[in-house]
């Protein structure tokens, strides 16, 4: 495929996605603006443009290792709506990671809204890291939206760690995650999400603990700052002998609101399931010894919240 | 350097501290005991600006700090190690160290802090400051965190409580080469006799008031007889 000329405002986005300047050597997809603009790939990850629908297939080789896969999207134009459908597949044994992200800027007035919607397909033993981050930027009204669906469907003893991050600039995103487990398959996710002015972020996780021996862990940590709304539903059903720990938190600063909803359902008498829950301001006690060490007010404020979403 | 006149300091209808005078010059090393209860953490807060006296004036160096904000006070000299250290999510104790520090260590300058206070420091740098860390991990962490401050003023509240005997000594040994080198001053709040019988003066607590200060070579027992004795 042709090569890819990133600008600098590109340059800047896929820096802030995927801490990486430009193209790297590897398997590559990179979309720009709702269209495919490159790609690379390895002997032992394919990847293949859908013929029905926008996205790609990405073919992983059993056994491969130490291989890394970069699937970015950057969107700089305003009013561009771009749904797009890629599925991994990923052979018995291979362990890779996964980037992916999507970075928008928006300057104009219409709205810019990018949907990816993921499935995942691990075979027997296959081990994945699955690393996204979403950023949005941009002086217009226009609003950045990404809605974002993930299937996962692991194989036994598969393991999928999914690293999701969403720090600043996205008006709205609603995140549908659902998963399935084999036999002594695990899950492991863990969510960052900082929200400010009228910006509203849901997610919702369902997670289905068929395998024996299946355990999924799912960590969230979340800051609703300003007016800003958030929403965390998770779902963690135990069918068979299982662990599942699922652990909310969220800090809420100004008018910030938090509504979490978590949802265990033991089906097996050796389901193993525990929720943890905290919504609350920062600690008074953290910003005092924080300011005895010299901090102001704010400085403590922000490091408290780094460190919470580090 | 350090002149407390006239505090005092009430919370949910009790009278904690009741009229404390005190001048603690530069270079000294005080000790401050005292039943539990008796008010010494609360001094401590009111010297750090953590509690706002009712009545009375602080003065730092000759100058009013009274209603100087905890981290102006911090920026003027004056450094603080609770008795209950706090945790954190996320952060490490190298970020603390960091955030202390005001810049970024390296994890061998982070690992000599550490080591000053008998923590095994590569083991704990990555670590998050939070309750997965013991007790006494956490109070070495906390006088880490406040040594490298190099304060002209340190008060540290009861740090050896929780603190293993090993770690004791090189406390002690820590608080010998500070007033070694420094021209500043140490205020530790201590339970400890070791520790009383370093100091350059003890000032005795009791019910929010100073009772006695006593210097250093006068006989300790007066102390211990002065708490067993006490009738409530
Ligand atoms: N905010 C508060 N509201 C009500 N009472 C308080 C408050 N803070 C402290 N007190 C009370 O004031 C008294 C002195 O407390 P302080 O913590 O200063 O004692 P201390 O001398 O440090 O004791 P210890 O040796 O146990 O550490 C105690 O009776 C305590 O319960
Ligand atoms: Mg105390």
């Amino acid at each position: 495929m042709e090569k890819a000329e990133l600008s600098k405002m590109e340059s800047k986005l896929l820096m802030a996605i995927a801490d990486i300047p430009g193209i790297t050597p590897g398997a590559f997809s990179l979309r720009k603006n709702g269209k495919p603009v490159y790609v690379n790939t390895t002997p032992n990850i394919n990847i293949i443009k859908k013929e029905d629908k926008p996205g790609i297939d990405i073919y992983i080789r059993a056994d491969t290792k130490d291989e890394e896969v970069h699937i970015p999207v950057v969107i700089t134009e305003s009013g561009i709506s771009d749904t797009v459908y890629n599925d991994f597949y990923v052979g018995k044994n291979a362990d890779v990671v996964i980037n992916a992200g999507c970075g928008i800027h928006n300057d104009g007035c219409t709205d810019t809204h990018h949907n990816g919607i993921h499935r995942f397909f691990l075979d027997e033993g296959a081990k994945v890291k699955y690393v996204e981050k979403h950023y949005g930027e941009g002086s217009g009204d226009g609003k950045r939206v990404l809605d974002p669906v993930t299937e996962v469907t692991l194989g036994k003893n598969a393991t999928l760690e999914m690293y999701t991050t969403q720090i600043k600039g996205v008006d709205s995103t609603v995140r549908n995650t659902e998963a399935k487990l084999d036999d002594n398959s695990t899950l492991l996710v863990s969510e960052k999400i900082m929200t400010h002015g009228v910006q509203h972020a849901e997610t919702n996780f369902s997670v289905n603990l068929d395998g024996k021996g299946s355990s999924c862990q799912v960590t969230s940590r979340s800051v609703a700052t300003e007016s800003s709304t958030q929403k965390f539903v998770s779902e963690i059903y135990g069918n068979n002998e299982c662990f599942g720990h699922v652990e909310c938190d969220a800090i809420i600063k100004e008018n910030g609101k938090v509504v979490s909803t978590p949802a265990i359902v033991a089906n097996c008498l050796d389901a193993n399931l525990i929720h943890e829950a905290a919504i609350g301001k920062i600690a008074g006690a953290q910003i005092t010894k924080l300011m005895t060490l010299g901090l102001t007010e704010k400085e403590a404020e922000d490091a408290i919240i780094n460190g919470f979403l580090q | 350097m350090l002149e407390l006149k006239n505090i005092n300091f009430s919370a949910g209808n009790k009278h904690i501290l009741k009229d404390i005078n005190y001048t603690l010059e530069s270079g000294k090393f005080i000790a401050i005991t005292g039943p539990n209860g008796s008010g010494k953490s609360t001094l401590a807060k009111v010297i750090m600006g953590i509690e706002k006296p009712d009545s009375g004036v602080i003065l730092f160096n000759g100058k009013d700090i009274t209603n100087m904000s905890i981290d102006d006070r911090a920026r003027t000299g004056i450094s603080f190690g609770f008795q209950q250290p706090v945790t954190f999510k996320g952060i490490t104790v190298h970020n603390l160290l960091n955030l202390s520090a005001k810049k970024e260590l390296s994890s061998d300058e982070a690992c000599d802090l550490l080591a000053n206070v008998g923590l095994c420091a590569n083991a704990y740098l990555d670590r998050e400051v939070n309750s997965s860390l013991s007790g006494g991990e956490l109070k070495r962490i906390e006088i880490a965190s406040v040594l490298l401050r190099q304060s002209p003023l340190t008060i540290f509240d009861e740090p050896e409580a929780g603190i293993d005997l090993w770690s004791f000594n090189n406390l002690i040994q820590v608080f010998n080469s500070m007033r070694e080198e420094l021209s500043g001053s140490i205020v530790v709040i201590s339970h400890q006799e070791r520790i009383l019988s370093i100091a350059d003066e003890i000032v005795l607590i009791s019910d929010g008031q100073i009772e006695r200060v006593i210097s250093r070579g006068e006989p300790m027992d007066n102390i211990i007889d002065l708490h067993s004795c006490r009738k409530i």
